[in-house]
């Protein structure tokens, strides 16, 4: 009986992720293509520095989320300090901002002709040239302003992990007279790992696939290369080849990191039953971790956001119309539903590979993330692409046996988007409930289905309330990442169909900034609520445990 | 359409529905949105939004038949196009690129259409020889100087007539060392600059000018044509080559900065004493599977209109593809008439790959 519920979860499980896994599939097959000879003309010029910029790339935002989001994420869980209530949603805060949108938004403020240098040459009556200043439209600015935009990710997922691990080993570290530091490096990263590279991957990945940024700044990416080939050389075969070979890269890079930890187990044996009570930072030390929080949350959300709303004050009078609430409803309604799916279809298949901790549904998993670094247009095409086709079958079917003729059903209509977003963002929510339900020792399982509980029971009655706080988490990263999606929605919407994020970049492209700003603003604000109430959420279950103990 | 949907979902959630309402639901949702009124057009536009809802709207309202719009980048719809083939609900594609037209072409998604109104208003070198395409508005790639240099000896050297006058193959002169702003080459107008000289030149001196004239960059490429403006205002470089409606619309911009910067700048139309100023044209075709050709045509013709001409000219400043429209902007009537390079269109599509390896190899980022 047990075992037929098993093989029935990892059926379901992997015939999902074969689903969503249809644009990785589609984009894969191209690697098998003969190459044309554009593709010679690539590695003869610009491959390696295509390759060589993409590593910086990867390395630069690893560190900088890694700096800004794990040793905040520690902090603010497990001491006090000032501001701690605060800042632990705060921190939040840059995921809701597109990292285009900072990207032009620090232009602006730090151009030549920008507010800064501007000041700067009026105080001191310099003149250009006499001084210098640093550009910021180069691969550091790119580093820079991604990490900024994507540690919320490390922050979210390590500091999800740091909830759910139970008090005991560090109170044990600190027994042993480890002070908050060794804390953190003793315990914090060491227990938080599964999490931390989860978070890292998910910022890594997106700085894969981001296109606006590198490209606004000048930077040639493999994803610039992605799209220069396709659009500029038309060669949408040397293209996929591109965007192939990087899936494949990353893919054996997460296996291998992978198999690298193998042997360790991260289940907590004695978990959950009483909160840890937070120990009181020193001075020297919270005067520290202040300013590590504050100036995060300064130069990824105060700063940018105040610059666009300056603008917007400018000119929202122009630009909020009947159609701007329409846009909203839709932006909100598109990203509810849609992280609602996701989460539901992520917890199936993380359960299932979980029931049959066979290698195929490990793998199977790793393929539909893998999707996450390729650039949204790629997806998109990789979805449009096989779906055209079964429309154009279904229809012809349609004609042939019921003389009707109803055209493209689902490529066109909304289905297609929210598929899409799924196929993109799947990878978010399977990383966080991953990392998540590894610490759930299995020995909960077993007892429970010992007991009688069917595997369904197991899921939604222990397993859910014990990861609420990552599904939470899933959730609303989803939900902010479909508002700010731009490349899928542009390709696949239907008629008529806007959103914010289509509405900013259309106006921020056309290098109408000020003009942007209004829907950008709208997608902050929209992306700051469901921030601030999950994250309250998080911590009031938290602060209750808390007060039990 | 969409609310069905959410109302599917949340029933579906509350557990109200059993399989069979999922396929009755489905099959209604396909019957609702496969219904094709005949009197509407499908436009898929590589022209942003704001650039051409009002004047569609305008058409609405006069002729009663409805525009459903889909705005995007112009390669991405029309892979769209292509992979929808012959059920693909779009019956105009608009973009802002010769080359995308011409591209678009070569795939075989739009088809031939004559119409006496559209020849008759669009000259020749702006559309199709065979009625594939059709121009709807110019654009010039031109040179913005720094006001700082008419203080310079140099500026003397580009004077004709007492005007100042320059070319693009003058900006790889070794004079302008390290004092030229302009975008990457991942940047549709460049790449249509390029081709445009391969097509006068030949691809070998192109090449050359090319390696000369990124030799005499100022920084690495990045940003937009308004971020190139900018730069010249704040003397980071001399010249930087954008298309003339930026510098309209910074001049006429409500952001103070901005009409500062373009205020500390000067426009020259290239190459005046030769073949003329490189122009692109924003246009389009009416699909080849259109379901609604005739509406489309309707709409075209419009797009063409007397009206619709001036629309574009004040709303975006670009130049009126048919002549004898008035009411140009105050910018673009400073400006006055300049010669337009005369090149076919469509070499601007046929030799896009060719330029872009050209810049690649001589390291144009």
């Amino acid at each position: 009986m047990a075992i037929r519920q098993t093989q029935k979860w990892s059926l379901v499980s992997i015939f999902i992720a074969m689903l969503f896994a249809i644009p990785v599939i589609t984009i894969f097959v191209h690697l098998f293509y003969p190459q044309t000879d554009i593709w010679q003309h690539l590695t003869n010029t610009v491959l390696g520095t295509y390759v060589s910029n993409s590593i910086i790339l990867v390395i630069g935002v690893s560190i900088g989320t890694f700096l800004l989001g794990v040793p905040s994420a520690w902090f603010c869980t497990m001491y006090n300090f000032p501001g701690r209530k605060i800042f632990a949603w705060a921190l939040l805060l840059p995921l809701a901002i597109p990292a285009y949108i900072i990207a032009y938004t620090y232009s602006g403020l730090m151009d030549y002709s920008g507010p800064v240098q501007s000041n700067l040459r009026q105080w001191f009556e310099w003149n250009v040239g006499d001084y210098w200043f640093p550009s910021i439209h180069n691969i550091y600015g790119a580093i820079i302003f991604l990490s900024l935009v994507l540690y919320p990710y490390v922050y979210l997922l390590s500091r999800a992990a740091f909830l759910e691990q139970s008090p005991s080993l560090i109170e044990a570290s600190r027994s042993l007279g480890a002070n908050a530091f060794k804390n953190f490096f003793r315990v914090g990263i060491t227990m938080g790992r599964p999490a931390i590279i989860g978070g890292i991957a998910l910022a890594v990945m997106e700085t894969l696939a981001d296109y606006g940024t590198v490209q606004y700044f000048g930077v040639s990416t493999f994803t610039t290369g992605i799209f220069r080939t396709w659009f500029g050389f038309g060669d949408s075969n040397a293209a996929a080849h591109l965007a192939a070979m990087l899936m494949v890269t990353v893919f054996v890079f997460f296996i291998l990191e992978r198999w690298s930890r193998k042997k360790a187990r991260y289940t907590d044996k004695a978990r959950g039953r009483r909160g840890l009570l937070r120990e009181k930072l020193g001075k020297k030390t919270s005067f520290l971790v202040f300013c590590l929080c504050f100036f995060t949350v300064f130069f990824g959300f105060i700063l940018p956001a105040g610059q666009l709303l300056y603008w917007s004050f400018l000119t929202a009078g122009s630009m909020v119309d009947k159609d701007f609430f329409v846009i909203t409803a839709n932006t909100l309604l598109l990203a509810g539903i849609t992280s609602v799916i996701t989460l539901l279809l992520a917890l199936i298949m993380v359960y299932g590979k979980r029931l049959s901790q066979s290698f195929l549904s490990e793998i199977v998993l790793r393929i539909v993330s893998i999707g996450y670094v390729l650039p949204g247009t790629v997806i998109a095409i990789g979805i449009l692409i096989p779906f055209a086709w079964l429309d154009n079958h279904l229809n012809q079917i349609m004609v042939t046996s019921f003389d009707s003729n109803v055209g493209l059903l689902l490529s066109g209509s909304i289905f297609i988007l929210i598929f899409s977003y799924c196929a993109r963002f799947l990878a978010v929510s399977i990383y966080t409930i991953d990392a998540s339900i590894e610490k759930i020792s299995m020995n909960i399982d077993n007892a429970a289905r010992s007991l009688g509980r069917s595997s369904a029971s197991v899921l939604m009655k222990i397993h859910a309330p014990l990861m609420r706080s990552s599904l939470l988490t899933a959730l609303l990263v989803v939900f902010v990442e479909v508002m700010k999606e731009l490349p899928a929605t542009l390709i696949l919407r239907p008629f008529n169909f806007n959103t914010l994020a289509v509405r900013a970049y259309e106006l921020a492209s056309d290098e109408r900034l000020a003009d942007s700003s209004t829907a950008a603003i709208m997608i902050v604000v929209a992306g700051i609520i469901p921030v601030i109430i999950l994250s309250q959420n998080i911590s009031k279950r938290f602060d209750q445990n808390e007060q039990k103990t | 359409m969409f609310y069905i949907l959410i109302i599917v979902i949340i029933l579906s959630i509350s557990n109200l529905m059993r399989l069979k309402d999922y396929f009755f639901i489905i099959l209604l949702i396909f019957f609702v949105s496969s219904q094709a009124t005949a009197s509407e057009i499908n436009v898929y536009s590589a022209r942003k939004e704001a650039l051409i809802k009002p004047l569609l709207s305008k058409f609405s309202d006069e002729t009663n038949i409805k525009i459903n719009l889909v705005t995007g980048k112009a390669d991405a719809l029309l892979k769209r196009l292509e992979t929808e083939g012959q059920n693909s609900p779009a019956d105009l594609f608009i973009t802002v690129d010769a080359g995308r037209l011409y591209r678009a072409t070569e795939k075989g998604v739009l088809r031939k259409i004559s119409s006496k109104t559209l020849n008759r208003y669009i000259e020749p070198k702006y559309r199709d020889p065979d009625g594939y395409w059709y121009g709807l508005s110019l654009r010039s790639r031109v040179i913005v100087l720094s006001k700082r240099i008419k203080e310079n000896e140099r500026f003397s050297n580009i004077l004709v007539d007492g005007r100042p006058a320059m070319s693009y193959r003058q900006m790889a002169r070794p004079e302008w060392k390290g004092q030229i702003c302009i975008r990457s080459s991942g940047n549709i107008y460049n790449q249509s600059l390029v081709a445009s000289m391969i097509a006068r030149l030949g691809v070998k001196p192109t090449e050359k000018w090319a390696k000369d004239f990124v030799g005499n960059f100022a920084r690495a490429p990045h940003g937009g044509d308004r971020d190139q403006i900018k730069a010249v205002a704040a003397g980071l470089c001399n010249l930087a080559v954008v298309n003339h409606y930026y510098l309209a619309k910074m001049l006429t911009s409500k952001d103070r900065d901005q009409a500062m910067a373009a205020n500390q700048v000067f426009l020259v139309f290239p190459n005046q004493e030769t073949n003329g100023a490189h122009v692109n044209i924003s246009g389009a075709g009416i699909t080849r599977f259109a379901p609604h050709p005739d509406n489309a045509l309707r709409l075209l013709e419009y797009l063409v209109s007397e009206v619709a001409q001036s629309w574009y000219a004040k709303v975006n400043h670009e130049y009126p593809v048919r002549s004898g429209v008035g009411d140009l902007t105050d910018e673009l009537a400073n400006w006055g008439p300049f010669a337009i390079d005369d090149l076919d269109l469509s070499e601007l599509g046929r030799l896009n790959s060719t330029a872009l390896m050209l810049m690649d190899r001589v390291g144009w980022q």
